[in-house]
């Protein structure tokens, strides 16, 4: 999975004429026309619209979890379209970080435990995962926690175990659906401030789907979607990062 | 991966227990009827084996050891002719009825032992074999010995309006029909017998020493053209009759079948509602990172895990119930080889394996995008 030759080193993903529609015939829909966006390393990327205009569809799509049915797809260098379902595999493993809004923990795994399952992916030995899961665990404030299953932890608890998963193989590109649809608002500042905080750096960019506007604040750049288009990308006019200080 | 694939398992303790308890009772159904099966089929060859002859002659109809087809009394000078045979003796083996002092009558399998040498003479529990030198004397079998109204030495019934006088109670187990058993000098079981212009129906032979017995018995069939069997080819030519002229295979056959189909069915149920149930955190794995061959893996172990505890429990339970009901005088017939074992256990772990196909293939076709919808 080399640079392509035109690849932009400043860029963490790159999407250019991306469609993608399932169905066909009458039933056809279109997800996504013509798409180009592009996301900046460093950044954290806020992808917002109304409910079915395309933003979950197209974060699958950076993430390599779903194939576009047409358009160019470059992620950290990678062409991710021009991948195979097992290279795919492989790229999200070594490159994706995901967070989600129904945090998908396993509910059988204590904190800790989930945490370790992409460095188990990864093939790391089961007792090493478990250590560097504990540190990570840390990071997010739940050390004392480590050991509890998911049903014992808050809402916010278990979006910030989703959160050391993500983080814990130290991936390139985080992708988060929706994730403080779940949360109330307090707690929803509190993850936003804690992505900005520990998830993002220089070489690292995250790109967040999400209707609530309680955190546009938190994004450096908005993303604006409407029925399969991007309306605009512009800076975030509310002066997000800088003015929190939230960079590392 | 290994280690989550059975955290995940042993976790969902409802589903859990269901599938080791489905695979319990199945495993345990298979043992206990495919022993009660094994044990209705070995009683047909009980009165092989309690005579110990290395070669049967016998007429070339016969089909089992019950049919009784009496052979010149010739035959037994022609066998003793026959090339590598050390010795030959008559016997007589028929059902004849006995009549008991109070006036009941009951079935009754009547071994006549060769005068000579008694050969085929059952091991005593009280009394003695020499005893059938004795006018009117028999062995009477414990087994089924109820039906004869328990007698003790001394006490007498009839057959064929002659007296028997009982001389010692031997060990025998129990055969396929329940019959007591019976055991005379073979002259006097002549008189017990129905009276027929032919009578002895069997004659026991043995190769010489060092002689193979099957190679013996193709001699003797070729010197005589009667039908000579090793013991083992006798077994399996009695068995092969009772399973081909008995409803016994497709009886308990059917009811394996059910429990086959119901242990599938439930096993592979609550296999599909456990990949249905994880499937949002199976496409959450595969969104991370995890191949299709790790995940499937994991299920296979998942299903391995399964199989292996709940043939164990079934194993366990179908043990205790045959040390409990079955033993070679119990009226129970079981008997549990170690290949009935073996199958069984295959055929728990093709039920596992089905079932896990099942998830493996919902798992394997799951778009990892489906954890982005809510």
């Amino acid at each position: 999975m080399a640079n392509p030759p035109n690849s932009t080193p400043a860029l963490a993903a790159r999407l250019t004429r991306v469609n993608k529609s399932f169905g066909e015939g009458t039933t056809e829909v279109h997800a996504l026309i013509d798409v180009d966006f592009e996301v900046n390393r460093g950044e954290l990327l806020l992808l917002v619209g109304p409910s079915g205009c395309g933003k979950t569809t197209l974060l699958s799509v950076i993430a390599g979890i779903l194939d576009a049915t047409s358009g160019e797809i470059e992620v950290f260098g990678t062409r991710v379209d021009q991948l195979n379902q097992q290279q795919k595999t492989t790229f999200r493993k070594e490159t994706i970080g995901f967070i989600f809004q129904q945090f998908n923990l396993l509910p059988t795994l204590t904190a800790c435990e989930n945490v370790a399952v992409p460095l188990l992916i990864h093939g790391m030995n089961y007792e090493l995962a478990q250590q560097k899961a504990r540190t990570y665990i840390d990071k997010v404030g739940l050390g004392p926690r480590a050991d509890f299953l998911p049903a014992k932890l808050s809402g916010g608890q278990q979006q910030r175990v989703a959160i050391a998963r993500a983080l814990v193989t130290e991936p390139k590109l985080i992708v988060c659906d929706e994730p403080t649809a779940s949360l109330d608002g307090e707690t929803g500042k509190q993850i936003l401030e804690m992505f900005r905080s520990t998830a993002l750096g220089p070489d690292r960019a995250i790109v967040v789907v999400t209707h609530d506007s309680r955190i546009y604040k938190y994004g450096d750049r908005i993303a604006e979607m409407l029925d399969g288009h991007i309306l605009s990308i512009h800076e975030n006019d509310l002066g997000p990062a800088s003015a929190l200080e939230l960079h590392p | 991966m290994l280690q989550i694939a059975i955290k995940m398992l042993l976790g969902d303790r409802a589903k859990y227990v269901t599938l080791v308890s489905s695979l319990t009772v199945v495993s345990f159904l298979f043992l206990q009827q495919g022993s009660i099966f094994c044990g209705l089929i070995l009683r047909t060859v009980r009165p092989i084996e309690v005579v110990g002859a290395p070669i049967w002659v016998s007429d070339p109809q016969l089909r089992s050891v019950d049919e009784s087809k009496p052979l010149l009394d010739t035959d037994l000078e022609r066998v003793r002719s026959a090339p590598g045979v050390k010795w030959a003796v008559p016997m007589i083996l028929q059902i004849v009825s006995a009549h008991l002092s109070d006036g009941n009558f009951t079935s009754v399998r009547l071994y006549g032992l060769d005068n000579d040498t008694f050969f085929g003479r059952p091991k005593m529990l009280s009394g003695s074999s020499e005893l059938l030198t004795q006018d009117e004397a028999v062995i009477v079998g414990q087994a089924e010995s109820e039906k004869l109204n328990n007698p003790k030495p001394g006490e007498t019934f009839e057959m064929n309006d002659n007296q028997a006088r009982v001389v010692g109670i031997a060990d025998v187990p129990r055969d396929f029909f329940s019959y007591p058993f019976v055991y005379a000098a073979y002259d006097r079981a002549l008189q017990y017998a129905p009276s027929q212009r032919k009578q002895m129906n069997f004659v026991l032979a043995a190769p010489v020493d060092g002689a193979n017995p099957e190679t013996v018995a193709k001699q003797i069939g070729k010197a005589t053209g009667l039908a000579a069997y090793t013991e083992d080819q006798f077994r399996w030519l009695t068995m092969d009759y009772y399973l081909k002229n008995t409803g016994i295979p497709i009886s308990i056959g059917i009811s394996l079948f059910m429990v086959f189909m119901a242990g599938t069915l439930i096993v592979g149920q609550t296999f599909y509602q456990f990949a249905l149930q994880n499937e949002r955190y199976f496409g959450a794995l595969k969104a991370m990172g995890t191949s299709s061959w790790t995940l499937t893996k994991m299920i296979l172990l998942q299903a391995l895990i399964v199989g292996l505890v709940g043939y164990g429990t079934g194993a366990g339970l179908g043990a205790i119930f045959g040390f409990l009901a079955g033993g070679q005088n119990s009226k129970v017939a079981f008997a549990t080889p170690p290949l009935l074992v073996i199958i069984s256990f295959a055929i728990v772990l093709f039920i596992c394996m089905a079932s896990a196909l099942v998830s493996i293939r919902k798992v394997v076709r799951l778009e990892p995008a489906v954890v982005f919808r809510g």
